[in-house]
């Protein structure tokens, strides 16, 4: 999709004789910004970017957020409580205990955690100034999914004894024997790599994909803008796109943080009862 | 353009770093939601609903409570009845027999009264009785006396003669039940 928006705006940019350098479409390079710090600590090279800073800031205001919501509890909650209370009875009662049942409210301040990360993070790609999210760099997504990962295995194990466990997860209970041979390794794979997997390419790839074409669109209003030719009048198109976007965007944000919670509320289901 | 910058960088392959500065930041925030924000919340929700039982337990105390008295005047309201049925039918039970009683004394009292009365009737009649028959003696003797001309002196005689005439008068009065006539009679024959 990126490649085609490009192509499309590269071909109106052509038909428009400019003769320079062309409308300079927007590459991967987005995602590796110049660092603004280099240090090596333990063998490992860190780089403080701007998408560093952006995650940070993100964390940092939805903890102060949280924090200011919950500093002066009462029972008849203020504006910022009750702000604060939705969201995590959001997850609590509608994701937590509807998804896991009574025994999902121990999973609760997990659950909110990974929720208001992932949002605080997302919401990041339409702000201003930043307009980018730091779910867009696969690590992010990826510790996360590890994480949840880690989180429903042990769970499992803790539930139900490793043995029953991982039996269940290779030999599902009421499968023919002769199914099993497909069965069996589909099931493992599905469990122990592709759930993870699937959760961290699915947040990444969102926040990837929106971000590209934000700012594909973006870049195409300011490009035929500048050109120089009747291309302008094309360039209110690209703005009406890259407003329409952002508030699709809007939507893909919350969506992919609730997307993301749910599912590990599912797998973590799947790890406290027994299959049946 | 794309190509070549997906050949310096796949955004697919995380960076070390990133991974580790993510995982400090998440395990920042868990923190935060786990040790501060979480219970908080739980306290709230636990001090609310707390809050919803007490106020409707409260109310549910209340209201057995207003039963309670509700029924206890009903109780205190039917034992006052009674009893002022009670000392009504006591009362009415002493009036008759306040009255049965006055009753008898009054006709207690008016009987002695008439008593007395037919009593003193008869000793003054007695009185009178006596009295008359002296004087009618008297009277008659006198009568006699100038009736014939001559004085009776003979006390004796006329004092014989007097008796029985009246106590002749007396057995008439007794058997003729005071009759006038019969001393007429009597007298003339």
């Amino acid at each position: 999709m990126t490649s085609s928006a490009s192509a499309l705006l590269d071909v109106l940019a052509a038909e428009g004789g400019g003769g320079d350098t062309g409308f300079q479409a927007p590459t991967v390079e987005e995602f590796y910004p110049e660092p603004l710090a280099a240090f090596s600590l333990l063998g490992v090279d860190f780089e403080i970017t701007r998408i560093t800073l952006i995650m940070w800031l993100a964390t940092a205001l939805m903890i102060g957020l949280m924090v200011a919501a919950v500093r002066k509890p009462s029972i008849v909650p203020g504006k910022l409580q009750f702000l604060g209370e939705s969201g995590y009875s959001l997850v609590r009662d509608g994701i937590a205990r509807d998804v896991i049942g009574p025994k999902g409210l121990p999973f609760a301040p997990f659950l909110a955690s990974l929720f208001f990360f992932i949002l605080a993070n997302n919401a990041m790609s339409i702000v201003p100034l930043a307009q980018i999210s730091p779910m867009s760099k696969f690590a992010f997504p990826l510790v996360l999914a590890v994480i949840t990962w880690v989180v429903y295995n042990w769970v499992g194990i803790r539930e139900q004894g490793a043995g029953r466990y991982f039996k269940d997860a290779a030999v599902p209970p009421g499968v023919p024997i002769g199914a099993l041979i497909l069965v069996t390794p589909i099931e493992l794979l599905q469990v122990f790599v592709i759930r993870p997997f699937t959760l961290a390419v699915r947040l990444f790839a969102n926040m990837f994909a929106g971000h590209m074409l934000l700012a594909v669109f973006a870049l195409g209003t300011v490009y035929l803008l500048q050109v120089g030719n009747f291309s302008i009048i094309f360039s209110p198109f690209a703005f009406l796109m890259a407003l329409i976007m952002t508030f699709f965007e809007l939507l893909v944000i919350v969506l992919q943080a609730y997307v993301f919670t749910v599912l590990t509320a599912t797998y973590l289901n799947g790890a406290v009862e027994p299959a049946h | 353009m794309i190509i070549l910058a997906a050949e310096a960088h796949n955004p697919l392959i995380p960076l070390v770093s990133e991974i580790i500065i993510g995982t400090i930041t998440f395990a920042i925030l868990c923190l935060v939601m786990f040790k501060f924000v979480v219970p908080r919340f739980e306290q709230v929700f636990v001090a609310r609903r707390e809050a919803i039982e007490g106020g409707m337990e409260r109310a549910e105390a209340m209201q057995a409570e207003a039963k309670a008295a509700l029924e206890q005047y009903r109780a205190q309201l039917a034992e006052a009845r009674n009893e002022a049925a009670q000392i009504r039918d006591q009362a009415r039970a002493e009036g008759q027999q306040i009255l049965v009683e006055l009753r008898t004394q009054a006709q207690e009292e008016s009987d002695r009264i008439v008593a007395r009365g037919e009593e003193q009737l008869a000793t003054q009649r007695q009185q009178l009785v006596n009295e008359l028959r002296g004087q009618i003696g008297t009277l008659a003797v006198e009568l006699a006396g100038r009736v014939v001309g001559e004085s009776l002196a003979d006390d004796a005689r006329r004092r014989g003669t007097v008796d029985r005439f009246l106590a002749e008068l007396d057995s008439m009065a007794t058997a003729g039940d005071g009759r006038t006539g019969v001393p007429v009679s009597e007298g003339n024959r």
